[in-house]
């Protein structure tokens, strides 16, 4: 015989409200964000490779790239790119059993931000130098 | 105490299920795409680098070219299932309705492979030069 009876009054366990952000915890959302963010950027590679079959569509596609909110767009999308995968990277390390220790965990986290904002500005310096700046 | 219909113990059924039922094959497939994307993802951006102060007629060619099609090719079918998986994980964290959860499932699943095949039409169009 099943008897309804009021679920019981348990306490809750604390949710992210309750703790102190730490640099790890940035690092793990950012990574989820960043995922998110390069999910729906895969449409620009998607025109770019098909705009490059003709001369007005590819056109269009460099006029967008080659505006201010493109150029920031595409920036944004190299950041989130190179910060992915370095996360991704880290995770690959974790899986592994190694990396999470308490000092090892930190400096990892910050290998991830100091190397993803490094790298994006060494490659948007090259291709500044190649392509020259927005129009 | 129900009577036992299979000769399986029911352990035996679900020993490497876990709470999702389906077992580890999609964070399987998570890492092992994850390993493919970093050196496909290095590649694609030297080729993006590349092209990006090339005109037209010269990004086609390259595009088009054997070598970097199949590697572009590589990325997208990597990066795609990769985004398939990743996606539903965040969906499955956040949506808690079952209707919404699974429509969103679906558009999901339909949004990787239009988006991938879209543009594998686009490479393979270059390929061959139509």
């Amino acid at each position: 015989m099943a008897e309804t009876r009021a679920p019981a009054e348990r306490p809750l366990s604390p949710h992210l409200q309750i703790y102190r952000l730490t640099l790890t915890m940035a690092m793990s959302i950012v990574h989820r964000i960043t995922g998110f963010g390069l999910y729906f950027g895969t449409v620009l590679l998607a025109w770019w490779l098909n705009a490059a079959a003709n001369p007005n569509g590819y056109a269009r596609f460099q006029t967008f790239a080659g505006s201010w909110i493109g150029r920031l767009i595409l920036f944004g999308y190299t950041w989130a790119l190179i910060h992915h995968m370095l996360g991704g990277i880290r995770h690959l390390i974790w899986d592994t059993g190694h990396g999470l220790g308490p000092n090892e965990r930190e400096w990892l986290a910050a290998a991830n931000l100091i190397g993803s904002i490094t790298i994006t500005i060494i490659l948007w310096i090259v291709v500044l130098l190649a392509v020259g700046g927005p129009q | 105490m129900t009577e036992l219909k299979h000769i399986r113990t029911p352990l035996a059924r679900v020993r490497g299920l876990g709470a999702a039922k389906s077992g580890t094959t999609a964070f399987w497939h998570q890492r092992v795409t994850a390993i493919a994307s970093i050196p496909l993802t290095i590649a694609a951006v030297v080729i993006i680098v590349i092209l990006l102060g090339r005109n037209q007629p010269a990004v086609a060619q390259i595009l088009g070219s054997p070598t970097v099609t199949i590697i572009m090719l590589l990325f997208i079918v990597s990066i795609t299932t990769h985004m398939r998986i990743g996606m539903q994980v965040i969906i499955e964290d956040y949506v808690h309705d079952d209707m919404a959860k699974l429509t969103l499932i679906v558009i999901n699943s339909f949004f990787v492979v239009i988006v991938g095949l879209i543009s594998a039409y686009g490479l393979l169009k270059l390929s061959y030069g139509l």
